[in-house]
């Protein structure tokens, strides 16, 4: 049998249902971040976990010139190295068909009995046969954009020459997960794939038989990855090895890496906002209900009920609550988890998903939703309810206003006597303003949180495209040239004009720091790839010595004055010490910068080219492309315009989708919060807004009462909530920073705004239900007592 | 302003009803608060209106002052008609013309007893100044104070200068004594009396007080929803001179 009192406590949430339910979606959107990050982490994690475990991926990596194969041997006896893979890996362009541009292909030797490490997953078809040196596995994404499918020809510009390969399968590598192309800041799965061919073929083609150029490790349990890299360096150095790293340096790794920092930054940030907002408007609603109850309070303690109980049964209406938003946002978590895998499975290719719920964020989220709710009710129902059965009979006293400073200052506006009630209905309540105050200012602070991420991305935009790469096309040499190479690449068909470009890999020392990277030169004059910083400013590279990225310069503990030792990673590997002139702030990048003259100065030999940036006439990009695929010079290349057009379109589909969750997360916590005020309001002064009517005011008149109060409240939260917002975007621009990426923080003035209206919006909206009520007003009903 | 000589009231009625019906219908249930109700009351005239708990009198005057609408029946202020007003006319209607004093005072609490004039002064059409509305009342020097820091007849009185500031034709009073004791309901009487003999607002009062019908210039008594009587009162009182 159902107890009278659990009756009534059904009965009380059926009555308050509405602001009950909109506390429980506050609550759930909280939980459903933390639920649902958490579970797309574990799952990330362990998919991550079981695919590089069955692959082998390697922990060290190596890339060097060229080195005899018996090295291998070795490196296998460096401490703590497991296991050695030895290979050959270049750049190819891959003449796709129906496609004008050669597609940029890493090669990728396939020994002929099998690989020890990064074993590649097939897909479809077979692996190519050791002996048949015309026969490739491609990249299941890249195979898959243009249906290459087993038994398809393609024809294939390796090592400078021309050949026409078979398709004789599908692979995915735990290398690629995330593939991104040379120079690509995205995946790009038509322009970019990974071609594995028998290693005599390759090694034949780049005339590296009994060679290798690139060398990965596994090692043993307690090995120390770093140690182990510069014992790699140590042995390589001869071979021109150009730097051994760890998986944290891995590129597809790396990737990954900062992705889920990035939603575990999100699940720590976000979610104690919506916490807080709901155990304050648990607070507000029950503090509410127990003041319209207060004579039953009085009457069940004159029947004998215990204090306790009481409480009890007061706070179960809370719990009861704080149930319904875990409920909510643990279904909610488990469909944003499913979601957001699904779009991760677009950029990070696995054979499989490891789907895996994270027990202990349901158990903590559970935890947290009742502990809001206890929180929140636990004060408000036990001091109302130790009052003595005879003063909780009596009504409470009434609202006393006194006149203050304030009033005096008031008198002498000359506001509306509306106003002037709107006024001192906030100081009366100031507590409950605050609330108000701050869980509008939280959602505003949210929501900017959330666009600042699409400003950030904009503003990588806008310096990557807009201010360093103005060029349509960059081609990388496969052999830095002298700079008669421009002059070739001027009389290429419809290039209007071109410009040298010198990158060369290298090991930044600064005594115990020390960092890979490249030194880049840049030409004076340049006005196609320059140099800017990430608000898309050129930086002037003064005649001598380094300019570095804030980010590197950090690492390395330099600054302008101190000297860094640059021991250059490809010919003419050099030891050079050069000065820093200058720090400028860029967020992604690990290169040193200097001006070409003072470069080769310093290499005492004449300027060279290691890639060409064109400008081009759009109209012969045909006869252009045409000739591309059959330059051998050249390695790669870079369609700055598609790259452009990909990362336009990457950010507007995503932008709708994130946009519309992100604002409907966001103006939750406006809604619930306005909502359950002008409830509140409404319920307390149904009485005054009545007599208001019956003076002769109009409904809109009298609505002005309640929606201004809440719109006034609104507009102040406003600015509170962009400041929190930035407050917000530079603890997640801080937790989301690693080594190799870091967000810009930028928050532009459309995400103000943007955040500004959406809570603004919500709040009117939700003012706006009660305020229908508020028209329905019985004015007679009203005038016959007091509540 | 018009004294008017206490026999003569113009020709024409402030309102004039013609069988006013009113019916509440909850669920299956029919209430007749009013059956076929038909009066009128000249301009400048007090009424004070009897009768038992239920007998209809608070709906009656609340279809008056456009607070409610009869079910059938018509009911007319001056030449316009209120039968089929809508909301919105009703609302400008209450607005212009019509002062109301309830039992239960329904000041708004945070704003003070000047506020409180000063809310139906600022939309009105040609009030008074909220401070002659209390002085009028003998409330002047506790302009500043709030609701809550009055008595319950001085509230009362607050009422009064609220109703009687923006100048209204008519003034509605609903049991204002009735939550008050009799000297302080004496007081209330003086100052409703005084606003009606100066001002010449038609003015219709209920009580339950029989004794308070001396001060009207006619009592009309309603039982069971019908006036059982509608008459002038010959000898008139002063609201001092009432005995209780
Ligand atoms: N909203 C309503 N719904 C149903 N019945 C109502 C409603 N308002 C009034 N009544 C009924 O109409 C009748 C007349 O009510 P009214 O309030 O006019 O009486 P009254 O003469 O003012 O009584 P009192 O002296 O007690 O104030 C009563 O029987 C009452 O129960
Ligand atoms: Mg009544």
């Amino acid at each position: 049998m159902v107890r009278a009192l659990d009756r009534k406590l059904l009965r009380d949430l059926r009555r308050i249902w509405a602001q009950a339910l909109a506390i429980a979606l506050v609550l759930g959107c909280g939980i459903m971040v933390l639920v649902g990050a958490q579970a797309t982490l574990r799952t990330l994690d362990g998919t991550l976990a079981a695919y590089y475990d069955r692959t082998r991926f390697a922990e060290v990596f190596s890339t060097l010139k060229r080195a005899p194969r018996g090295v291998l041997d070795d490196v296998a006896l460096i401490d703590g190295v497991a296991q050695v893979e030895g290979r050959i890996a270049t750049l190819a362009l891959v003449q796709v068909p129906g496609m004008a541009v050669p597609a940029t292909g890493q090669v990728i030797s396939h020994a002929s009995e099998g690989a020890v490490l990064n074993l590649p997953v097939l897909r479809r078809g077979r692996m190519p046969l050791p002996d048949r040196l015309d026969e490739v596995a491609l990249s299941e994404p890249f195979a898959e954009a243009h249906g290459l499918i087993p038994g398809t020809q393609l024809r294939v510009i390796l090592g400078g020459q021309s050949r026409e390969l078979t398709v004789t399968g599908w692979v995915l590598s735990p290398e690629f997960v995330y593939a991104l192309g040379p120079g690509s800041v995205m995946p790009d799965d038509r322009r970019f794939g990974i071609l594995f061919m028998p290693e005599p073929a390759v090694a034949a083609a780049m005339d590296m038989t009994g060679a290798v150029n690139q060398i990965s490790l596994r090692l043993m349990r307690e090995a120390d990855p770093r140690a182990v890299a510069i014992a790699l360096d140590r042995l390589l150095a001869p071979y021109g090895g150009t730097g051994a790293h760890d998986r944290e340096r891995q590129q597809s790794h790396a990737f990954m890496t900062s992705e889920m920092h990035q939603l575990s930054a999100m699940s720590t940030y976000a979610p104690p906002v919506f916490l807080l907002v709901s155990a304050f408007l648990v607070n507000m609603v029950l503090g509410r209900l127990i003041a319209l109850e207060r004579p039953q309070i009085g009457l069940l303690k004159a029947v004998g009920y215990s204090t306790r109980e009481i409480a009890w049964h007061y706070l179960k209406l809370a719990l009861l609550i704080g149930a319904i938003g875990i409920a909510a946002g643990w279904a909610a978590g488990f469909w944003m988890a499913d979601a957001m895998i699904d779009l991760y499975a677009e950029y990070f290719r696995f054979p499989f998903v490891r789907r895996a719920a994270n027990p202990s964020a349901l158990v903590t989220s559970a935890a947290l939703g009742l502990g809001v709710a206890v929180l929140g009710g636990g004060r408000t129902v036990w001091q109302s309810v130790r009052l003595p059965a005879a003063e909780a009979m009596r009504p409470p006293a009434p609202a006393s206003f006194s006149r203050g400073v304030l009033d005096r200052a008031l008198d002498r506006l000359a506001l509306r006597q509306t106003s002037v009630m709107i006024l001192r209905s906030i100081l009366r309540w100031p507590g409950r303003a605050a609330i108000t105050l701050f869980g509008v200012s939280a959602s505003v602070a949210v929501l900017v949180m959330s666009y600042f991420m699409f400003d950030s991305a904009q503003l990588l935009g806008a310096s990557v495209f807009g201010a360093a790469n103005r060029q349509d096309l960059t081609l990388a040499l496969s052999e830095p040239e002298g700079e008669e190479a421009l002059l070739a690449a001027r009389s290429l068909p419809g290039v209007v004009k071109v410009e040298p470009g010198y990158a060369i890999p290298a090991r930044l020392v600064n005594g115990a720091a020390e960092r890979l990277g490249a030194v880049q030169a840049h030409w004076e004059g340049a006005t196609l790839a320059r140099l800017v910083d990430d608000h898309g400013a050129e930086v002037a590279l003064p005649p001598h010595g380094l300019v570095l990225p804030e980010m590197l310069a950090r690492a390395l503990d330099v600054g302008p004055g101190s000297w860094l030792e640059v021991e250059l990673l490809a010919p003419p590997r050099e030891t050079l010490r050069l000065p820093v002139t200058a720090v400028f702030a860029q967020g992604m990048g690990q290169e040193a910068h200097i001006a070409a003259p003072a470069l080769f100065a310093a290499l005492r030999s004449v300027p060279q080219v290691s890639q060409l940036h064109l400008s081009l006439d759009a109209a012969q990009r045909g006869a252009l492309d045409a000739r591309l695929g059959s330059l051998p010079a050249v390695a790669g290349l870079i369609d700055w315009v598609e790259v452009e057009r990909q990362f336009q379109t990457l950010l507007r589909e995503n932008l709708l989708t994130m946009v519309t969750i992100y604002t409907a997360i966001g103006m939750m916590i406006a809604v619930g919060v306005i909502y359950n005020a002008a409830q509140i309001l409404l319920s307390e002064r149904s009485y005054e807004l009545a007599t208001l009517r019956v003076l002769g005011f109009s409904r809109r008149e009298v609505a002005y009462v309640l929606v201004g109060e809440m719109m006034m409240l609104t507009f102040v939260a406003i600015p509170l909530g962009w400041l929190a917002g930035t407050w917000l975007a530079q603890g997640l621009v801080h937790a989301v920073s690693s080594d190799i990426i870091q967000l810009p923080l930028a928050i532009t003035r459309r995400t103000y705004a943007l955040a500004g209206i959406a809570a603004a919006v919500a709040a009117f909206g939700s003012v706006q239900v009660v305020r229908r009520r508020l028209d329905r007003i019985d004015l007679v009903s009203a005038l016959k007592s007091r509540e | 302003m018009i004294l008017q000589p206490e026999a003569s009231f113009p020709a024409r009625p402030v309102f004039r009803t013609e069988g006013v019906t009113r019916v509440y219908r909850t669920g299956a249930v029919e209430v007749r608060a009013l059956r076929g109700i038909d009066l009128s009351l000249r301009e400048g005239e007090m009424v004070v209106l009897l009768g038992a708990s239920g007998s209809g009198k608070s709906t009656l005057l609340n279809i008056l002052g456009g607070l409610d609408r009869p079910t059938e029946g018509r009911v007319f202020f001056r030449d316009t008609e209120l039968t089929h007003a809508t909301e919105a006319e009703l609302t400008a209607y209450r607005r212009a013309h019509v002062g109301f004093v309830f039992q239960f005072y329904n000041l708004v609490p945070s704003l003070t007893a000047r506020e409180n004039v000063a809310l139906v002064t600022e939309i009105a059409a040609r009030p008074m100044p909220p401070e002659e509305a209390l002085e009028r009342v003998g409330l002047g020097p506790r302009m500043n104070h709030f609701p809550a820091e009055l008595s319950g007849g001085e509230q009362q009185r607050v009422a009064i200068a609220r109703a009687i500031a923006k100048r209204p034709d008519v003034l509605l009073c609903d049991e204002p004594t009735g939550a008050l004791d009799i000297a302080t309901g004496a007081q209330v009487l003086e100052a409703l009396h005084s606003v009606n003999r100066d001002l010449g607002t038609a003015t219709v009062l209920i009580t339950h007080n029989a004794v308070i019908q001396r001060i009207a210039h006619r009592v009309v008594v309603l039982a069971d929803g019908r006036i059982v009587r509608d008459e002038p009162v010959t000898d008139r009182l002063q609201p001092a001179e009432l005995t209780w």
